[in-house]
């Protein structure tokens, strides 16, 4: 069964082509990764997948149904992470999970359930505000989660992260999938992606570069690590 | 729980949490009130202080109901030192002194309060007169009654707090919208929430549904303090301000929202409303009656909405008009509320960038 079938999909903003012809499958139960630098359109692809925008040209179907617009029946069937701060102002880490419960018609029992998963039971009574990166990461994660969604989205998880607490997020995410749910992972670790994602897809200036297993591009481009696939395929330049 | 219910406490407890918010909204408008309540407040003439030097038979022998009627005018202290009490005086520390030549009643005042030395002089010279009087055994041909009339204008705080209310929700509500549009927008929160099964007119209402609330909240703080500590004397029909400012929420929500959307960043915004709100109040009245003010400023007055909701809050609350006095306010108000929200939604944007 596919999650997510994206075919010959564009978007420009204005003159710049963020997404321009990009086409992939990512079957139910696969933990996907999206690599690329910035510009890219990683993002972009992502928000496009999950309804946020609407695309200039292709076809879209996520668990089989059309994103854009508002799809009311299936957001309740994905998750979604877009990055730390997406939370209430000053409501502890109980009261946010379980506000975001109640957004999806979920009860409090789930809510402490994940809390407890992400570790993060000592922090229930802590302000967002006063959560360490990797805290406020893990809620954040948890939150996507607190309905049991089909298909989660990761949006750089992991960024300004330092390495302990990558490495500890690592456990968590590892085993996300390990139900039958999907995951879509943005990132710009290489080493988190041949760590975490069964296929990756490497973009660059909008289009879809490679498409394979971690393994699988390591050695068809006779390569040490994901890492240097990366750096032959879109240049050592700085990008700033 | 409901997600409006549960999206409404979420929003209350980031207010009820934020110190600075709560401050603005509520303590501050309520310095104001003191300020004007208390200080400004036509207070009758506070008494004034004589010292007696010495015996002063014809204070010591006034008939008890004299006596009472000259100490509502003096605190009396009595003093042997002649030149401390004179010093006193000179210091401003007390109003007058007073000692007995022979059968003359001799006064030491300073000229510097005028007010506090005409009174001094003709209370004093009234009691002499009526000492002479009663000394010479002939009933009074002429008697003298006075009768206050009331003052049709209306006191300092019957005036202040309908404005400072007004100006209290109309801050709290315009900084309270666009510091959540702003907030939300720039944390992403409000593109997660885009990506919850929960409708744009849930989230609406439960952020409308916590603003009114907390102007709720701020009015009965207002009218009960003003009440309890005041003198603050409601009118007939002063439960019609509940909808007329339920109806002002609503316009400088809308302002709020306006200036959330048009400002890049959350303290954009706030200043943005600030700089729309606080010249307003001051044109609409909120601090001082604008009866003296030139035409063509009351012209401009009559176009903001702060200056419908703070005349109807007045008319009902205070001035004792019909509860149809506040119709046209609402229907101003209820105007603007429209117009400005169509033209917020038409410039927002779901990101800043």
């Amino acid at each position: 069964m596919t999650a997510i079938e994206v075919t010959d999909l564009a978007l420009a903003y204005g003159e710049l082509k963020a997404v321009d012809g990009v086409s992939f499958e990512v079957a139910a139960g696969e933990f996907f990764g999206i690599l690329g630098p910035n510009g890219a359109g990683k993002t972009t692809t992502l928000e496009l997948i999950e309804g946020l925008r609407r695309p200039d040209a292709g076809d879209i179907r996520v668990l089989g149904e059309k994103p854009w617009p508002r799809n009311a029946g299936l957001l309740p069937r994905i998750g979604v992470q877009l990055q730390a701060s997406s939370f209430f102002e000053r409501l502890t880490a109980r009261e946010q999970i379980h506000t975001f419960a109640a957004l999806y018609g979920v009860g409090s029992g789930p809510a402490d359930e994940w809390l407890a998963r992400v570790g993060l039971v000592d922090k229930a009574d802590t302000r967002v505000e006063d959560l360490s990166g990797g805290q406020a990461q893990r809620l954040s994660i948890a939150c996507a989660l607190v309905h049991d969604p089909e298909l989660v989205f990761l949006d750089e998880p992991t960024a300004s992260l330092d390495p302990q607490a990558r490495r500890n997020l690592w456990d968590l995410l590892s085993g996300l999938n390990d139900s039958g749910r999907t995951v879509v992972l943005t990132t710009h670790y290489m080493d988190e992606a041949q760590t975490l994602c069964d296929r990756v897809g490497i973009m660059d200036h909008g289009h879809l570069l490679l498409l394979d297993t971690p393994a699988g591009l390591i050695e068809s481009h006779d390569a040490a690590t994901l890492e240097d696939v990366f750096l032959q395929v879109t240049g050592r330049e700085y990008r700033g | 729980m409901s997600a409006f219910l549960s999206l409404s406490g979420a929003i209350l407890k980031g207010f009820v949490r934020d110190r600075a918010a709560v401050f603005f909204a509520i303590i501050f408008p309520l310095m104001f009130l003191v300020l004007f309540g208390g200080i400004f407040t036509d207070r009758g003439q506070s008494q004034l202080d004589l010292i007696q030097v010495g015996d002063v038979t014809l204070i010591d022998q006034l008939p008890a109901e004299a006596r009472a009627a000259f100490e509502e005018v003096f605190t009396v202290e009595e003093s042997t030192d002649r030149a401390a009490a004179l010093d006193e005086v000179r210091q401003g520390d007390a109003d007058v002194v007073v000692e007995m030549r022979g059968n003359e009643l001799v006064a030491h005042y300073t000229r510097t309060d005028q007010v506090g030395a005409a009174i001094v002089q003709g209370t004093l010279r009234s009691f002499v007169d009526g000492a002479n009087v009663a000394v010479s055994g002939q009933p009074p041909v002429f008697s003298f009654s006075s009768q206050a009339v009331e003052d049709d204008s209306l006191q300092t705080i019957q005036y202040v707090t309908p404005g400072l209310l007004g100006w209290a929700v109309a801050m709290s509500a315009a900084f309270g919208a666009a510091a959540t549009l702003n907030g939300w927008r720039s944390s992403k929160l409000l593109r997660r929430l885009q990506l919850a099964p929960v409708g744009t007119g849930t989230l609406v209402s439960a952020r409308v549904a916590v603003t009114v609330g907390i102007a709720l909240a701020q009015m009965a703080i207002f009218l009960g303090l003003g009440a309890a500590a005041f003198g603050l004397v409601l009118t007939g029909a002063w439960p019609m301000a509940v909808p007329l400012l339920v109806v002002g929420t609503l316009c400088f929500m809308a302002i709020g929202l306006l200036s959330g959307a048009v400002a890049k960043t959350t303290e954009g915004a706030v200043n943005m409303a600030n700089f729309i709100v606080l010249p307003m109040a001051f044109l609409s009245g909120s601090f001082f009656p604008l009866d003296g003010a030139p035409g063509w400023l009351q012209a401009i007055s009559r176009l903001l909405p702060l200056r419908h909701l703070n005349d109807g809050m007045t008319d009902v609350m205070v001035r004792g008009e019909p509860w149809s006095a506040a119709l046209l306010p609402m229907g101003v108000l209820a105007v603007f509320a429209i117009v400005v929200t169509a033209l917020a939604a038409k410039l927002f944007r779901w990101e800043t960038t």
